[in-house]
């Protein structure tokens, strides 16, 4: 296996501090309540809300909140090799992984005895696509009109050839030594995700957090954004001048 | 979590209490923030596997198997063994626990545990290979969760490292036509360092390590760091519908290595104690 980083450049072309180029997408789907899409990468990630609604089983309905469901699927054709589709185990550590990543963020008391759906699918897989996913579904939930007290924005970084890098694409995710991706709501700075894969000293995990958290920052500016040119066409200057 | 009754009257009650109790450094069965329970390890527990360990954290218990057996390599790490752990918390390990496949709270722990020991490198996988891209040793690693009182990532984290460390396998040869063959003498793995997780619950804004159950049906988020001999961190997950501050990560990291430290010495005597 070559080098994954030159002279301070990676094998696709970036900085170790920069992201993929993205794409942020909000309201693509008619049916749902509230939808995102992302593009991160060769990431492509769609994602639905559904609800909140009526909790069906009824039995596991709670008084006093609504319970969160998520599901995170990738499609069959979404990898290299066919991945047959019922859902992994991975898919289900990271389907639990994601609603625990997004649950501080919502006023889930603001809705007893509900349910609130996400459904993520993964159209095609790059390195990951998990933050990709929690980044689209917090712009699905606010799309929904659900009660939030921030956004959620994920970003992983990673150590590549012995050096922290951010955004880690599929090879990099393969190839390196540590993978940690990492979920923050920007304005209150808590930490809702945090996985680590591989063998990080204890500066370079701080380093790592400390650029994951960079990341977010950039990929939540896109988010409000995208939100942005949904509600407001581009800009709230243009909206007050249509009124 | 499906084998911890949560129950709203009483949850947001006992909450109240042992937040006031937390803010005074102590905890409702007298452990300061930062102690674990008694942990007690016995290895070779079951003569029929490869190694055993059985390990109790408090009132929690698990159990830990290793059996040994010549497979084929994973089509995408041919010059590798196999190593799997698995983790079933057990209908009789309490009454909130139901037979079935496992759930999700079983496959994260199952997942949390094995990335630990994956990640570290605690075993060469490059070592056990027979017939590269053909035949490699396959370590299944199976653990029973017998007793439910919180904490099952570290109780099975700690049964599975000390079941590992103290697994013998036979020598083989492979005979000029493909075959193995089992010799008579036996081997331990090719293991050397040692990882330990330790796991955090936040309850309101205190930290403390090593939730029972009732700590466990109120805590607002998790947080399990694994690390190394040396120190370093190789594994970590962060649980529940709760978030943490930067400076309580930091905290979790700086902890976890002066806590594996401690628990890492009792893995190194449990295991030398059975040679």
């Amino acid at each position: 296996m070559g080098k994954l980083i030159n002279d301070g450049i990676r094998v696709d072309g970036r900085r170790v501090d920069e992201l993929r180029p993205f794409r942020l997408e909000v309201g693509v789907l008619k049916n749902a309540d509230g939808s995102a899409y992302i593009e991160l990468g060769k990431n492509k990630i769609i994602v639905a809300v559904y609800g909140p609604k009526e909790m069906h089983p009824k039995h596991l309905a709670l008084p006093d909140r609504c319970v969160l469901r998520c599901r995170y699927h990738m499609s069959p054709f979404s990898t290299d090799v066919r991945k047959p589709p019922a859902p992994t185990r991975r898919e289900i550590e990271i389907s639990k992984v994601i609603r625990e990543a997004l649950e501080p963020a919502i006023l889930v008391e603001e809705y007893p005895r509900t349910a609130i759906d996400i459904f993520l699918e993964v159209l095609q897989s790059d390195g990951g696509s998990r933050c990709a996913a929690i980044t689209a579904a917090s712009l699905a939930l606010a799309d929904a009109g659900i009660s939030m007290y921030d956004l959620v924005v994920a970003c992983a970084v990673g150590k590549v050839d012995g050096t922290m890098v951010l955004d880690l694409s599929d090879i990099e995710d393969k190839e390196g030594e540590a993978d940690m991706p990492v979920a923050v709501m920007p304005n209150l700075n808590i930490i809702t995700l945090l996985q680590l894969d591989g063998i990080l000293t204890h500066e370079e995990f701080k380093q790592g957090i400390d650029l994951a958290l960079s990341g977010c920052r950039k990929l939540y500016e896109a988010q409000r954004k995208a939100l942005m040119e949904r509600y407001f066409k581009g800009g709230l200057n243009q909206q007050e001048e249509a009124e | 979590m499906a084998v911890s009754k949560r129950s709203f009257i009483i949850e947001h009650l006992r909450k109240a209490q042992m937040i006031e109790l937390l803010a005074q450094g102590r905890r409702l069965d007298g452990r300061a923030l930062l102690d674990y329970r008694p942990i007690d390890i016995k290895c070779n527990v079951i003569q029929k596997a490869n190694g055993s360990a059985q390990v109790s954290l408090g009132n929690t218990q698990v159990i830990a198997g290793v059996k040994i057996e010549v497979g084929a390599p994973f089509p995408d790490t041919p010059d590798k063994g196999v190593l799997v752990v698995n983790a079933e918390i057990l209908p009789l390990a309490s009454p909130y626990a139901e037979p079935g496949p496992p759930d999700e709270d079983a496959i994260e722990l199952s997942r949390v545990v094995d990335r630990g020991v994956r990640e570290s490198g605690m075993i060469d996988l490059s070592k056990l290979v027979l017939i590269p891209g053909q035949k490699v040793r396959a370590v299944f690693v199976d653990v029973s969760v017998l007793n439910v009182d919180g904490n099952l990532i570290d109780a099975t984290s700690y049964a599975v490292v000390s079941a590992l460390l103290t697994t013998k396998m036979p020598e083989v040869e492979v005979t000029a036509s493909g075959e193995i063959r089992e010799k008579d003498g036996m081997i331990p793995l090719p293991a050397s360092k040692i990882p330990v997780s330790v796991t955090f619950a936040r309850i309101g804004e205190a930290m403390v390590v090593d939730p029972n159950s009732e700590e466990e049906a109120v805590m607002d988020a998790r947080i399990t760091l694994t690390t190394v001999d040396e120190g370093h961190l190789c594994a970590g997950q962060k649980g529940l519908a709760g978030g943490l501050t930067y400076e309580q990560i930091m905290f979790a990291a700086e902890t976890a290595k002066i806590k594996g430290q401690e628990i890492r010495e009792i893995i190194k005597r449990a295991v030398s104690s059975v040679g």
